[in-house]
């Protein structure tokens, strides 16, 4: 981690420059992938950037993570009523519809309902009396709370993201101390109903895991993501093809490299060393995070840092994952790094978000912190 | 239970702070791992599998294009081309690249004016093929229409078009069945050699005679161009080619320019020539008219044009003449008959009286003629019957068969490239086989005058003259080879002159053919006319007139110069009614050819001028005629 030193710690610098060799780096990729042109991406990824990034120090510094808590409810319903919103519009349109036109971008209330969910979670937790953490009292509204957004994300189609929700949630429950047994139990009969379950996916969705399970089997089909995702970052080797040299975003076979495959088309030109330094990026950004929550004064501000650096965290791994032939195509982009306004606000929401709770001083350090 | 033992302390504000603890250390230790999992993997897909990375997406980016090879050429003994290339524009269709199928055909139809054939063949086979592999649009196109194409490529995406070689035969129809043809490979065949060059456009195989024949010799090795491809199909650059390399040249024993007098001086006539070397056995002319333009067949012979060839049953385009008809020799196998009767012992002076045919039992065997009493030489002279039925019936044909056989009759030729038909020189053992009958006399007297069961293709007929008038087992070859030494035949010289001296007779003397005699200083052909019957005598027609195909065919075989031959040669003109009126004529232009070309050629002309035209025009003609359309010869008006 770049140290920051405790004189500058009302600043953080080590976090906005973490985030800017993201982004940056995101932008010379982006810049390649257009064939070395900063339009149509890698301009809008800077501006965005930056106004989100503004954004993000604004949450954190002149937001009291209080209000937040009070918020949190409102934020949720409002956002589920947006999702509502879009599931309609789909539905009287024909065909799914997973945004709103906000003008510079388009927004995706399921994008915001990521964090929601979070703030939500922690909210309640933090009003439940500690005795009650065992009962079922504690259990029923989570699950209530998760279950309708992942529900309607579900119905859009948007696996990715029901995923993310579900897991973001389920951590915060996990960390809120609810019974281990209940999520070993949980766990065991979700594995038992993944058969069922499979049955409740679209036939795309389907047809994606099958396909993920062996891509092989349709190289041409499906499965040419996955193949042709493996064949950039695998001919990148150890320092990649050079910076404009990647022949396989060039030339197009690669596809989606500008958003969901941006790593395979950072990896053909940067090759493994691009590729660890970048997780490097983001590993300093989860570690400030979880120190955040581990620090985090009240019990809101622990479990909101905790949910959303597992909100960070799921994008992360289950697009690298994706990008390596480990888990099916689902479209979840690679926070900062990809084309895409709804995830780096998400991203960039979490961000102010977590500074917020750093900064708040408002409860009193307990000894276990 | 769990339960309990989670209840069991109880839940205070500490406690969930410590369990926060321990719980976001273990979710951080959990997401540690998959990090490191994950680049554990990035390394193993990067630095352990690279190398078969690299090779995909090479594979990917790269795409090779065969380039078909240039076919070696096939040339006369002077070196002349008889089939060499020449550059051939083309137009291919990339269906990868192709966006609208319907409009880039229709477009293409009108811009190369396509026929409705080519159209569907064009549409079936874009439908059917994928990825990169071109379909064949057009080829052979002239510089206007590819400069057409070229103007507008930017307009028809899919459209490639491409500067190949298609296979030219100079001499055309008249090499055709020499040479066979080329044509593009079946499915069938790509299906058995699993080789891309295979569906390649402007890829072609020999079909036909030596094209097929030496195929492997003459295709040579295809190159291939490098180009870097987008996924979609867009060529970035070309990198590099390498060249092809053309196949072998085939060097034949074949007289170009004596094969192209031979199957002109045919003239509108069908039937066969073959002249042989008399010092080596080689086949100098080929020749068997009509005959198909291989040219037409190498581009792609179209459906019309085959149905012209192919309805033509009369005169058999598509049949190769040479090898492959089968004729009864009649009277040009009566050298042969003289030489066995010869070598049986009986005395060449010995007369025989000629009352016009001889009669077996209760049956009387025609002759042409009453020629009294005639010796060996004036029966060969005058081609008398009588002669050599008594003869036959004398020795028995059994002793006559083996010496035919020696000279070449019957016999299945190794002849490169030729699939032969070889007919039968019969015996007794042979009808007991064939038809378990017993040999009559009967059957001797009609096999002696070469009719009856005997039935022989013009290539032997051509050997047979060549042994006899060169006293060598000389072996026929189309293919250029050294020389080497050439057994003598068993037979003794003296008999020997006594059959050529009658031969000499037939064209000097007072013969079947003195109309033929060479009009040139010093040189003498000899030969021996035959008519060979279509039908049997018994239907009572001579066969000198009426309809076409009931003609008889007339034959010639002869060698010159008469004193020390060199050359020798079959002729038949199929229905042309008699050795001396049809073929003969033929003969003795094809040796002036060989001795003077420029009094040969002034024959032909005046010739040519009386069938209205040479080879390509009168099978213009014909084809337009067939096709119900007339030439119109005023169409062209020079400003």
């Amino acid at each position: 981690m770049i140290p920051v030193p405790q004189t500058l710690r009302r600043y953080p610098w080590g976090l906005i420059a973490t985030l800017l060799f993201i982004a940056g780096f995101g932008m010379l990729v982006l810049y390649s992938a257009a064939g070395g042109s900063f339009t149509p991406w890698a301009l809008t990824h800077g501006m965005r950037f930056a106004i989100f990034l503004t954004m993000a120090l604004i949450i954190g510094f002149f937001i009291p993570l209080e209000l937040m808590a009070r918020l949190s409810f409102l934020a949720y319903a409002g956002i589920a009523v947006l999702l509502f919103g879009v599931e309609l519009a789909g539905a009287v349109r024909g065909g799914s519809q997973r945004w709103l036109d906000i003008g510079f971008m388009n927004l995706q209330p399921s994008e915001l309902m990521k964090v929601a969910i979070v703030l939500a979670l922690a909210r309640f937790y933090s009003m439940l009396p500690p005795a009650e953490t065992p009962r079922v009292r504690a259990l029923g509204p989570a699950l209530v709370l998760i279950g309708i957004p992942a529900a309607l994300v579900m119905l859009q189609p948007d696996l990715g993201t029901a995923l993310s929700i579900i897991a973001s949630g389920v951590v915060v429950m996990f960390l809120a101390g609810l019974p281990l047994w209940w999520f070993i139990g949980a766990g065991v009969a979700g594995i038992a109903a993944l058969p069922v379950l499979f049955s409740f996916l679209h036939d795309y969705q389907q047809k994606r895991v099958l396909i993920f399970l062996n891509p092989e089997e349709d190289p041409l089909g499906a499965g040419y993501h996955i193949t042709q995702s493996k064949i950039a970052i695998g001919s990148g080797g150890l320092d990649g093809k050079g910076f404009l040299n990647g022949s396989q975003s060039h030339l197009d076979y690669l596809p989606e490299g500008h958003t969901d495959f941006i790593f395979a088309t950072m990896a053909e030109e940067w090759g493994l060393i691009g590729g660890l330094v970048l997780g490097f990026a983001y590993f300093l950004l989860l570690r400030w995070t979880t120190r955040v929550a581990l620090d985090a004064s009240t019990r809101f501000g622990q479990l909101t840092a905790a949910g959303l650096t597992m909100t960070i965290f799921f994008y992360i791994a289950i697009n690298l994952m994706m990008v390596m032939g480990l888990a099916p195509v689902v479209g979840i982009p690679l926070p900062l790094f990809s084309h895409g306004g709804s995830s780096m606000l998400t991203i960039m929401l979490c961000v102010g978000i977590i500074l917020a709770v750093q900064r708040d001083k408002s409860g009193t350090r307990r000894p276990f912190g | 239970m769990f339960g309990k033992f989670w209840k069991s302390p109880p839940v205070t504000e500490a406690w969930r702070g410590f369990t926060f603890t321990r719980r976001t250390m273990l979710v951080g230790g959990v997401q540690m791992a998959i990090g490191g999992a994950l680049a554990a993997r990035m390394a193993y897909i990067s630095i352990i599998d690279n190398e078969r990375y690299v090779l995909e997406s090479e594979s990917n980016r790269l795409n090779l294009t065969l380039i078909p090879p240039r076919r070696g050429w096939i040339v006369d003994k002077r070196g002349k081309a008889l089939a060499n290339n020449r550059v051939s524009l083309r137009i291919d269709l990339i269906p990868d690249r192709v966006q609208n199928k319907a409009k880039i055909v229709a477009d293409l139809q009108q811009l190369l004016g396509l026929d409705a054939d080519t159209v569907q063949r064009v549409r079936r086979d874009l439908d059917k093929a994928a990825g990169f592999q071109p379909v064949p649009v057009a080829e052979n196109l002239d510089e206007a229409r590819f400069a057409s194409i070229l103007v507008r490529i930017t307009d028809l995406p899919g459209v490639a078009p491409a500067r190949g070689f298609a296979r030219n035969y100079p001499a055309g129809a008249a090499v055709g069945h020499l040479l066979g043809y080329v044509g593009a490979p079946t499915a069938e065949e790509y299906q058995k050699a699993r080789d891309p060059l295979y569906v390649t456009p402007g890829f072609k195989t020999g079909k036909d005679g030596l094209e097929r024949y030496f195929e492997p010799y003459l295709r040579g090795k295809p190159g291939a161009k490098r180009v870097e491809v987008t996924a979609g199909g867009k060529v970035v650059r070309e990198l590099d080619t390498q060249p092809d390399t053309q196949g072998e040249t085939l060097h034949l024993a074949i007289d170009g320019d004596l094969q192209d007098y031979a199957a002109r001086r045919m003239g509108r006539e069908s039937g066969a020539a073959v002249v042989i070397d008399c010092l080596t056995g080689d086949i100098i002319a080929f020749v068997s008219m009509p005959c198909f333009d291989p040219n037409s067949f190498s581009d792609g012979i179209g459906q019309k044009e085959w149905a012209w060839l192919n309805g033509d049953t009369d005169r058999k385009p598509l049949l190769n003449k040479a090898t492959r008809g089968l004729y009864p020799p009649g009277s040009t196998l009566k050298p042969t008959a003289a030489l066995a009767i010869l070598e049986a012992g009986v005395d060449p002076a010995e007369r025989i009286t000629c009352p016009g045919g001889y009669r077996l039992g209760n049956r009387f065997f025609r002759c042409l003629g009453r020629h009294g009493p005639v010796d060996m030489p004036t029966a060969i002279e005058r081609s008398c019957n009588t002669y050599f039925y008594a003869m036959a019936h004398r020795l028995g044909y059994d002793r006559i068969a083996p010496v035919a056989r020696t000279l070449g009759l019957g016999e299945d030729f190794r002849i490169s490239g030729a699939n032969q038909r070889f007919g039968t020189i019969p015996d007794s053992a042979w009808k007991q086989r064939k038809y378990d009958q017993a040999w009559s006399a009967s059957d001797s007297l009609n096999a002696v005058i070469g009719q009856g069961y005997v039935i022989v293709n013009p290539l032997q007929l051509a050997v047979s003259t060549a042994r006899i008038a060169s006293g060598k087992a000389l072996y026929p070859s189309l293919i250029a080879r050294k020389p080497e030494l050439v057994k003598t035949l068993p037979y003794s010289a003296e008999h020997l002159a006594i059959v050529r001296s009658g031969m000499d007779r037939v064209v000097n003397g007072n013969g079947t053919a003195v109309r033929s005699r060479l009009d040139l200083d010093g040189i003498k052909l000899a030969g021996k006319t035959g008519t060979a019957q279509v039908r049997g005598l018994a239907s009572g027609s001579r066969g000198q007139s009426g309809a076409y195909r009931f003609r008889d065919h007339g034959l010639f075989v002869c060698y010159a110069p008469t004193d020390n031959p060199r050359y020798a040669a079959a002729v038949i003109i199929e229905h042309g009614m008699g050795g001396s009126r049809a073929a003969a004529p033929v003969a003795k232009d094809i040796f002036t050819y060989l001795y003077d070309r420029d009094k040969a050629m002034a024959t032909l002309t005046t010739l040519e001028e009386g069938w209205g035209g040479d080879i390509p025009t009168r099978m213009a003609r014909d084809f337009a005629g067939f096709q119900g359309l007339s030439i119109d010869t005023s169409e062209v008006e020079v400003p």
